[in-house]
């Protein structure tokens, strides 16, 4: 899912976005800025392994 | 007036002939209180021109939730890809864009639609490998943009 973070600054706020890119996964792992592919597959897995948090609204 | 420049279409009919199935775009609006809503329709209404794979289908929140709701939709402007499996039958992507795709968002939409298409996926057989491995419960990964 890409967000335009400066249409929804809900959010944003909920997320804690002060910088572009960011990747929350599952709720619970953030990368910030853009990763290489193997990093970010890593940081996919550990978010993976974490429940998923049921996101507000 | 076209966004897109004649070669800037040039260019996108050319990458969208690679394409092996057809894309619906799924747009979900609402008719009031949606700033950026017609910004986004005028944005992907210069796709299926470039492609006879590519069509436009649009949602309203707030006359038809239930089918927003199906897509996981609950703001809008948001945009969801619709592939094609073997079959033929409907798979839809699971890819969402909520928000205005403008500026280098308009790629990321571009580079989505193209792999929806059929294009070869740019994650390594590793990767691939280690994903399908690790993963076995629905889980989502947002990722934050802004305009530029």
């Amino acid at each position: 899912m890409a967000v335009e973070a400066t249409e929804y600054p809900d959010l944003a706020r909920r997320y804690q976005v002060t910088g572009v890119p960011k990747s929350v996964v599952n709720d619970r792992v953030e990368i910030l800025g853009a990763l290489p592919q193997d990093a970010f597959v890593e940081q996919v897995l550990a978010g993976a392994s974490e429940p998923e948090e049921q996101p507000k609204a | 007036m076209a966004l897109l420049s004649t070669a800037d279409q040039d260019r996108l009919r050319a990458a969208f002939a690679a394409m092996t199935r057809t894309v619906k775009i799924v747009f979900f609006t609402q008719t009031l209180g949606c700033e950026t809503c017609p910004e986004t329709r005028q944005i992907i209404d210069e796709l299926p021109a470039l492609s006879d794979k590519i069509a436009i289908e649009e949602v309203n929140l707030v006359l038809e939730g239930d089918k927003a709701a199906q897509y996981g939709i609950d703001r809008v402007p948001a945009l969801a890809l619709v592939g094609k499996d073997d079959d033929g039958a409907d798979r839809d992507s699971r890819i969402r864009f909520v928000g205005a795709p403008s500026g280098y968002e308009f790629i990321s939409l571009v580079q989505a639609v193209l792999l929806v298409g059929g294009r070869e996926p740019a994650l390594t057989e590793a990767n691939r490998m280690k994903l399908a491995a690790a993963i076995d419960q629905p889980m989502t990964i947002q990722v934050f943009t802004t305009p530029t």
